[in-house]
This record gives structure tokens, C-alpha cells and sequence, in this order.
């Protein structure tokens, strides 16, 4: 009985409670295949995005995503801020300044007197452009199906990183008997296992990397490997700031908590307690 | 005030005027500095000042959000991404308040199973115990109206579910949760009285909260062996004594603290809030933030509405009635044999509610380490729900009554000496 008694009931408790939480995440699995575990570059306390890797993300989701999914948070200038894909502030204008934007005459008027929309070149203060006006041309162009906004898409699921990666490796052939909708794919990471969203990194190479010392071979695995990290900055602009921060706020924390229970025992060192 | 013997002397003529006129100063040294405080108090004792640091916190923080974010339904869940993205530290700020409410309530659920074990509820500290449930009950309204802000799809449909608790009133429910909406439906009204009343709330409970130290200091406080204090030999002052003990437990708190803001800022959320409120989808599976799902467990378990709706407010109010259905004349669950078992059970069933709280609303099996168990999900939370019931209701009055306590110790600093020197603990003559 006592003390020993108590906390093994405790341990008890805890162990039941996280092993059914463990349970529950298994067996889901008849409807969505969990996620892949993978390892990424920003992972853990002092993880880091590789610069290479979101600028080859980039231009997977600029020359692949983009042609269906807005992602209307992230500015071009975002672009070559510390932290991200660091482009140099001219590749970024440039990038910019290759995307036309809709805009006002100095009328304020926003079509020209044939009815065609104004634009202008983008610039550095420009959000990403989205591809569709409104979300009732975005369903008239892909089937009824709403692509979703990217810009927080990895915090947006479950596991998100692992997620957009799995999915976009994750089509297949459907099992046999399977019935799918028309005009819907099979994704085994998607909910119901039937995704409207086409398989968009289908061939190698279907990307062209620039030839720089470093980059990698164009492969499905590692576009969507790149697309990945490039959507896991996005959501999370200011991840590394943050886990740097937080390295040096936990150092001070220790060496303040070692200083107060120094102080602590110091005081109390005289008094019975 | 209580076993002091103390006077504060002001040191200086323009102290003296000023002590005259507005004895501010003595107020301080007298309930905080040199406040005599039980020496043998343990860790479990200092989530008080971890509390009010947390509620600095959350107001610090809360008030400078308020500066950038915008309360319309068009543009709530944009204002706080560009606060995350735009705003300098931004993303401090906002991990450090949406992280911090669920520190809070860690911290606030430590504090009053404390009371619980210790008997801190029983007299003469009931008034103070009441206040503290105002104070959570306040707690609970305030993160509940800070859950709806970012106006993602888990603000959205959490804040409809719980409006329409009071839609289970009978005859006037459907008027009384339109007049909460301010329309015929959660949508920008309701967003903006939300966002209103979450400003306002934390102001409340920091006066609460010093009617709650205020009643604290009349009694003084509760300790391990939950026998009164005797006279100065029992007692330290606050500072600064307990100043750095406090001090110590806080930076240890800040750690686990930082560690979710810095390195895990959404594991204590939910994917969904990160999609933006869409009427017309409704998410999978509703769930409500981790510290509401033991109450939404008992909400759940049964089918009608009214009844769930005062199981769940009952499950926090009849805490209020516990000064008089405890019945054993021991505060301290140390020398309670019987009640420490039952005070840990307690814990378990709380914990189970919270478990079935995240399930999914169905009434298939559960399932334990792949095996699946022959209850039912529903049947199990009604049980718990009874037992949850039945602990205050039942065996906390039969306990008291039939348990032998262990022999209480006759005073605090009689207790400490004895261990000290590893002897028996002297008892109380009976």
C-alpha cells in the first residue's frame, strides 16, 4: 500500500491511456494509409532547410502546382528572405517580374475598353498570382474538385510534411474490385482512397533542374521530395528563427533554473523543512 | 492576517506620510514579503505563482495580438497568418498565447488536483476554494472564445457545437442561442462579440484572482500535512523563502513551456484550424481542445441533449459542494489510507473520460494493444460517468466517515524535526 502503490496505479493509467491513444492512430488505417515516415532536413531542434532543395521545390510547384493551386500568403519577396530559398534579391525581381499581375489604370479601372483584364509585371511586394479568380472558376476547370489554397497546406494535415509527400507518391493502380468514381484517381493516403487531383508528378524529368553542381536527377521521388520542403517553408516561413530562438531560450532557462535552485537551497539550507 | 507577529515600520518620513495616506506599501510587505508561509510546502504547492505568471502572460501577449488581428470573418484567419509571417516576432507572440492557454490549464488542473489531495478545499478555506471555480470556470469561457478567433474550421464548428449546448434550454433555448449568435447562425457577429468578450474575460479573472489570494491570506495556506499552523515556528516568510522556490519551479515550468513554442507550437492543436472556416464542410470529427475532453466525454454519454448538457455543468459545479460532502475531519490525503487510493482512481477516470472525449462519437469497441475489449465506447463512458458522479457524491461522504486516518502529526515543525532526524513523527494527543 502507499506511496509505491499510487504511483504504480498511476503508470498504470498513463500506459492505458497512451496506448489506446496508439491504437486509434492503427486503426484508422482500413480507411487512410498513414503517412510515410520520412527523415527531412528541418526535422528536430536544429534542423535547417537546404536552400537548393526549396528552390528546386519552387520551381516544381511554379511549373507543376501552381497551374491549379493558389497559395495566396506567400509574397515573392518571401523569396530571399534568411530562412527560406534565399534566391538573391535580383533572382527574386526577376521571378517576380516574369508574372503578370492583374491591376488599375490610373482611371481605376481594371479592364481596357475591349474588356481584357490590366496587368502589370510583378514585383517583390507581389503575393503569389492565383491561378483561378474565384473558387466557381476553379471547379468549372477541374471537375468539380476544389484545389486547396498551399500556402499552410503541411499544417493543415495531419502530419503534413509526410503527408503531401506520401500523397504525391502514393498513386497507384486500384486494388482489384475496387470501385472507383469516374473521374477520380486512386491515392491510398487519401481519404476513401479516391482523389480528384490527377497524378501530378507522373514522369522523371518532368521538372528540368538547372545542370548545377548538387542538384539531383529529376526523379518523381525527389520532386516531390523538393516540393515538399519548399511547402513545409511556405507554411512555416519562419521555422529556422524560430527553432534558433528557441535553442538559445532553453540554454538561458537551464542556466537561470540552476542559478534560482542554487539560491533556493542556499536560503533554505538552515531551515528544517 | 493569520500567525504573524509582524508590523511593517515605514523607514523614512515620506514613508510614513504615504503609509498615513495610502498604506500601499505596508499592504505589499505584509502579503507578499513577509507573509508567513508553511515551511514544509513541496512542489505541488507552487503552481499559484506559476498561474498568476501565466495569466501576465496570456494578458502581455494577448494585448499585443489584439493590435494586429482583425475580427471579421473575411479576414480573421489571414490577419493571423500575417501576424505569423509579417509582423516582427510575430510568431513569438502568437505560439507563446495559443501555447500558453494550454500551459494554463496543465497548470491550473495540477493546482486544483493539489487541492483536492490535500484537502486545501476544506474549512476554513472554502470561500477560497469556490473563487478558484469561478476562476476555472471563467478559464474555460475565455479558451473557448480564444479558440474561435483564428476562424479556421476548428473554431468555426467547435464554437457552433458549443453554442448550441444552450439551444437544450427548454422553450427559450433557440431564442437565448440566437442572442448569443447576434443572428441566425455562428458567422462575423458572432466573431466579433467573441473576440470582445475574449479581451474582457482574462480582466475578469484577474480580479477574481485577487479576491482568491485575498481569501488565501485570511486562513493562510493549506500544506503537505494539511495540519494548521501553530505559531512562527512553523512558518517562513514568503520572500525569500518562497520567492525562489517559486522562482526555481517557474524556470523548470518555462522550460516545457518554451519547449512546445519553439520546437512543437502545433502539436497541442489541430490540423484543421489551419483550414479556413467553411459553412458548407463540416470537419470528420469535431473535437474540442484537450483540456474541455473529459467534459465532453460526460456531454456524450448520454443521447439527449439536456441531460448532457447538465451532466457536463454539474461535473464542474458539484466541486462546489465538496467542503461539505467531505466528511473526514483529516485535510491531507497522506493520512487518508483509503481516500489516496480512491484520489488516484479519480485521476484514471478523469483521464479515461478524456481518452473516450477524442474519440470518435460511435458506439463500436474499444480496442487495447489490438485486442479488441467487449465494451462498448458509449456503455464505458457512462460507467466512468457514474463513478465520476458517484466519487463526490457517495464515497466521498461514506469514506470520511468509516476510514480510520493514519495519526495526523501535532504540528508542522514538529513533523519536519522528526524526519530530519529520522525518528517517529510525534502525534497529536487525541
Amino acid at each position: 500500500m502507499g506511496a509505491a502503490m499510487t504511483k504504480l496505479n498511476l503508470l498504470v493509467a498513463l500506459a492505458l491511456v497512451f496506448g489506446f491513444a496508439d491504437k486509434t492512430l492503427a486503426e484508422d488505417a482500413h480507411a487512410v494509409k498513414p503517412p510515410k515516415q520520412m527523415k527531412w532536413s528541418w526535422d528536430g531542434p536544429f534542423g535547417q532547410f537546404d536552400r537548393q532543395q526549396l528552390q528546386r521545390g519552387y520551381q516544381v510547384y511554379k511549373e507543376v502546382c501552381a497551374s491549379c493551386h493558389s497559395m495566396h500568403l506567400v509574397s515573392f519577396r518571401n523569396l530571399s528572405q534568411p530562412g527560406g530559398p534565399e534566391f538573391s534579391e535580383a533572382q527574386m525581381k526577376a521571378i517576380a517580374a516574369g508574372v503578370q499581375i492583374n491591376t488599375l489604370d490610373d482611371k481605376g479601372e481594371a479592364f481596357d475598353d475591349k474588356g481584357v483584364a490590366l496587368q502589370r509585371p510583378g514585383t517583390a511586394a507581389d503575393r503569389f498570382p492565383s491561378p483561378f479568380s474565384n473558387e466557381l472558376a476553379a471547379r468549372a476547370a477541374n471537375n468539380n474538385a476544389y484545389p486547396p489554397d498551399l500556402s499552410v497546406i503541411t499544417k493543415a494535415r495531419p502530419d503534413g510534411s509526410n503527408y503531401v509527400y506520401s500523397l504525391l507518391t502514393g498513386y497507384s493502380d486500384p486494388p482489384a474490385k475496387f470501385e472507383l468514381l469516374p473521374g477520380l484517381y486512386y491515392n491510398a493516403h487519401f481519404p476513401n482512397h479516391q482523389i480528384a487531383m490527377p497524378q501530378p508528378l507522373a514522369t522523371d524529368d518532368q521538372v528540368t533542374y538547372a545542370p548545377n553542381a548538387g542538384n539531383p536527377a529529376a526523379t518523381i521521388d525527389q520532386m516531390a521530395k523538393d516540393v515538399t520542403a519548399f511547402l513545409t517553408w511556405a507554411g512555416e516561413p519562419k521555422m529556422e528563427e524560430r527553432k534558433q530562438m528557441g535553442v538559445k531560450v532553453i540554454i538561458f532557462l537551464v542556466l537561470l533554473a540552476a542559478l534560482l535552485y542554487t539560491a533556493y537551497r542556499q536560503l533554505w539550507k538552515d531551515v528544517d523543512h | 492576517m493569520a500567525h504573524g507577529n509582524y508590523s511593517y515600520k515605514p523607514t523614512n518620513a515620506f514613508m510614513k506620510w504615504l503609509d498615513s495616506r495610502l498604506p500601499i506599501v505596508r499592504l505589499v510587505d505584509e502579503s507578499v514579503l513577509k507573509f508567513p508561509t508553511p515551511k514544509n510546502l513541496n512542489m505541488w504547492f507552487t503552481f499559484g505563482g506559476i498561474l498568476t505568471f501565466m495569466l501576465a502572460v496570456q494578458i502581455v501577449s494577448g494585448i499585443v495580438l489584439a493590435m494586429h488581428y482583425v475580427p471579421h470573418e473575411t479576414q480573421a484567419f489571414d490577419s493571423v497568418e500575417r501576424i505569423m509571417r509579417d509582423v516582427n516576432y510575430g510568431w513569438l507572440l502568437r505560439y507563446m498565447h495559443s501555447n500558453g492557454a494550454s500551459m494554463f490549464f496543465i497548470a491550473v488542473y495540477l493546482h486544483i488536483f493539489r487541492g483536492l489531495y490535500y484537502g486545501s478545499f476544506k474549512a476554513p478555506r472554502e470561500v477560497l476554494w469556490l473563487l478558484g471555480i469561478v476562476i476555472y470556470l471563467l478559464m474555460m469561457a475565455t479558451g473557448f472564445l480564444g479558440y474561435t478567433l483564428p476562424w479556421g474550421q476548428m473554431s468555426f464548428w467547435g464554437a457552433t457545437v458549443i453554442t448550441n449546448f444552450f439551444s437544450a434550454i427548454p422553450l427559450v433555448g433557440e431564442s437565448i442561442t440566437q442572442w448569443l449568435w447576434g443572428s441566425f447562425a455562428v458567422d462575423n457577429t458572432t466573431l466579433q462579440r467573441f473576440f470582445s468578450l475574449h479581451y474582457l474575460l482574462p480582466f475578469v479573472i484577474a480580479g477574481v484572482v485577487v479576491l482568491h489570494i485575498w481569501a488565501l491570506h485570511v486562513p493562510g495556506n493549506n500544506n503537505p500535512l494539511g495540519i494548521d499552523v501553530k505559531g512562527p515556528q512553523d512558518t517562513v516568510p514568503f520572500h525569500p523563502y518562497y520567492t525562489t522556490k517559486d522562482g526555481f519551479w517557474i524556470a523548470l515550468f518555462l522550460i516545457v513551456f518554451a519547449y512546445f513554442i519553439f520546437f512543437n507550437p502545433n502539436f497541442l492543436g489541430h490540423a484543421d484550424n489551419y483550414v479556413p472556416a467553411n459553412r458548407l464542410v463540416t470537419p470528420a470529427h469535431i473535437v474540442p481542445e484537450w483540456y474541455y475532453l473529459p467534459l465532453y466525454a460526460i456531454l456524450r454519454s448520454v443521447p439527449d441533449k439536456l441531460i448532457g448538457v447538465i451532466l457536463m455543468i454539474s461535473a464542474i459545479l458539484i466541486w462546489a459542494l465538496l467542503p461539505w460532502l467531505d466528511t473526514s475531519r483529516v485535510r491531507s490525503n497522506n493520512f487518508r489510507p483509503i481516500m489516496k487510493q480512491l484520489f488516484w482512481i479519480l485521476i484514471v477516470v478523469i483521464f479515461l473520460l478524456g481518452y473516450l472525449g477524442a474519440q470518435t462519437a460511435d458506439d463500436s469497441n474499444l480496442v487495447f494493444f489490438g485486442a479488441e475489449l467487449p465494451i462498448g465506447k458509449l456503455l464505458l463512458s457512462q460507467l466512468l460517468t457514474f463513478y465520476y458522479f458517484a466519487h463526490f457524491l457517495v464515497i466521498t461522504p461514506i469514506v470520511g466517515l468509516w476510514e480510520t486516518p493514519n495519526p495526523v502529526p501535532e504540528s508542522i515543525s514538529k513533523a519536519v524535526l522528526a524526519k530530519k532526524n529520522g525518528g517517529a513523527v510525534p502525534v497529536a494527543a487525541e
